[in-house]
């Protein structure tokens, strides 16, 4: 049985001054669905992904997140991002509270629970991330992959319908990837809806349902992993994943 | 000796510490023996025992603050009414300049740029003698107001070049987990503003006090005031100015050792 699709961008573009980011990016993502983006930098993955919570917005075509239309202004983008969770780069963590406080100011200022409530639901989610014993540290006293888990847990805590992620482990040390890609595919597992920018081949090939090769800012192929890890459609992906493969 | 192997440079001579002491102690006694030899001069009666119950004293009924102690207390009171003032339109005219609207940005920098390049006096004045008879303020008013008025438009300067100083990521993280602008303002940028601030702010109010002494040309009752309406009643000039001089000194030192401490507090974050 076919999902609801709970993304759709048809036809969107976007550019920044003359700098064309998107052009004619048309992609659907389903209810439950693991779409993992790729490609060299500057094609344009993190525009999209970042058009998907209204971060960027888009200059032409339309955008339909979680039955809303995205537009400049759409008075329900606020309650549009409680419902799309966002993990980014650079995690982006509010360095002034601790972990908990991370976790919790979310749901307790914009989603309005009690203390009580939040604190219960941020626990869950650190016992999740594994570090649960983390709670009152500052970001700054945690290494990177812990940051970046406790970025993950912070976006749980919104019970959103969708995650994205922009680059999770790109800012890591190489040491700290695994312990967050061990995190995304436990995510993975339970079903969440999940948008990933990476460069995390071994990642994409064990969770993702679709892999979404962009050029450009342009999507060149849209396959399942099957197809575009053995046999890839465009001969732009195969140059691509012959580079990032072969070392 | 490892100080024989380096080369007796002017420096060198200049920082070692008991020439820099003797040095600091030689300039500072030239300052008191030029002033004291110029009032000898002038046949000046130094009248020192005098100050002190000006100051404060000792009755029956125990402690009693002399005028100077009034007086510094309302420059206190002034000080922290007008830098009240200050902050509350300072932040409101920072905002307005980051909104983004072109409104809001043009009425800040028009504010902005009519308060920063008009003289302190003038604006009292504007304050006193041609606001003051329209909305009926008093002194005290127009006092707290023109200190308020003038100091909101640098406070908010460091307002802006403190929110500014926020990563954008901030922001983004703010809003991607749902809240408003004004949410992320209060929960997320004000307070990691706060430690980029807090040293200029504190130069500000310094900044502030030493300037609220110009209110005494409407005769509002503060220290300077004070200390004026007591010459002109004793003669004694020299010593009234140096104390009054003195007492703003310690005050002001006061708060920024204060700060200095509080700062501490916000250093650990990162």
């Amino acid at each position: 049985m076919q999902q609801p699709p709970i993304i759709v961008s048809e036809h969107i573009g976007k550019s920044f001054g003359d700098f064309q980011a998107l052009t004619d990016v048309s992609l659907t993502v389903r209810q439950g669905e693991r779409v993992v983006v790729c490609g060299p930098s500057g094609s344009g993955k993190s525009t999209l992904i970042r058009c998907f919570n209204g971060l960027e917005t888009h200059d032409s075509g339309q955008l339909t997140v979680d039955g809303v239309v995205l537009s400049a202004d759409s008075p329900q983008i606020r309650q549009l991002r409680q419902d799309v969770g966002m993990v980014f780069q650079q995690f982006n963590l509010f360095p002034h509270l601790t972990v908990l406080e991370n976790l919790t100011i979310g749901p307790m200022k914009v989603r309005k629970l009690d203390r009580q409530q939040a604190e219960a639901t941020a626990r869950k989610y650190l016992e999740r991330v594994r570090i649960p014993e983390q709670a009152h540290k500052r970001p700054a006293q945690l290494s990177g992959g812990q940051q970046q888990r406790v970025a993950i847990a912070r976006a749980l805590c919104m019970e959103p319908r969708v995650m994205l992620f922009d680059e999770p482990t790109s800012a890591l040390d190489p040491e700290m990837i695994g312990e967050v890609l061990d995190v995304m595919v436990e995510l993975a597992e339970t079903g969440m809806t999940m948008v990933v920018v990476t460069h995390e081949m071994g990642f994409a090939r064990k969770v993702a349902d679709t892999m979404v090769f962009m050029e450009a800012g342009r999507i060149v192929e849209v396959s399942p992993p099957q197809t575009f890890f053995t046999n890839p459609q465009s001969a732009r992906a195969r140059v691509f994943l012959d580079q990032i493969l072969d070392h | 000796m490892k100080s024989a192997a380096r080369p007796l440079t002017l420096n060198r001579v200049l920082n070692a510490t008991p020439v820099a002491v003797g040095i600091y102690l030689f300039v500072v006694g030239m300052i008191c023996w030029l002033s004291y030899s110029g009032a000898q001069q002038m046949g000046y009666n130094w009248q020192w025992y005098q100050v002190p119950r000006y100051i404060y004293t000792f009755t029956d009924d125990g402690f009693q603050a002399g005028e100077i102690l009034t007086g510094l207390w309302a420059t206190i009171v002034l000080s922290v009414a007008s830098f009240a003032l200050a902050i509350m339109l300072g932040l409101a005219v920072a905002l307005l300049r980051l909104s983004g609207l072109v409104v809001g940005t043009g009425v800040a920098i028009g504010y902005l740029e009519f308060i920063r390049n008009i003289p302190l006096l003038v604006l009292l004045y504007l304050f006193y003698y041609v606001l003051g008879p329209v909305f009926g303020l008093d002194r005290w008013l127009a006092a707290v107001l023109t200190l308020g008025v003038f100091h909101s438009a640098l406070i908010s300067e460091i307002f802006r070049a403190g929110i500014n100083s926020v990563a954008i990521g901030q922001w983004e993280a703010a809003a991607s987990i749902g809240m408003s602008r004004a949410q992320a303002y209060r929960y997320i940028i004000l307070p990691q503003s706060v430690r980029f601030m807090l040293p200029p702010l504190t130069g500000e109010l310094v900044h502030l006090i030493k300037s609220s002494a110009i209110v005494s040309v409407i005769a509002v009752a503060e220290l300077t005031t004070v200390g004026r309406n007591i010459i002109s009643e004793t003669y004694m000039s020299f010593e009234i100015w140096f104390t009054v001089a003195a007492v703003y000194l310690v005050l002001t030192l006061i708060l920024s050792f204060g700060v200095s401490l509080l700062e501490r507090r916000f250093q650990p974050l990162r």
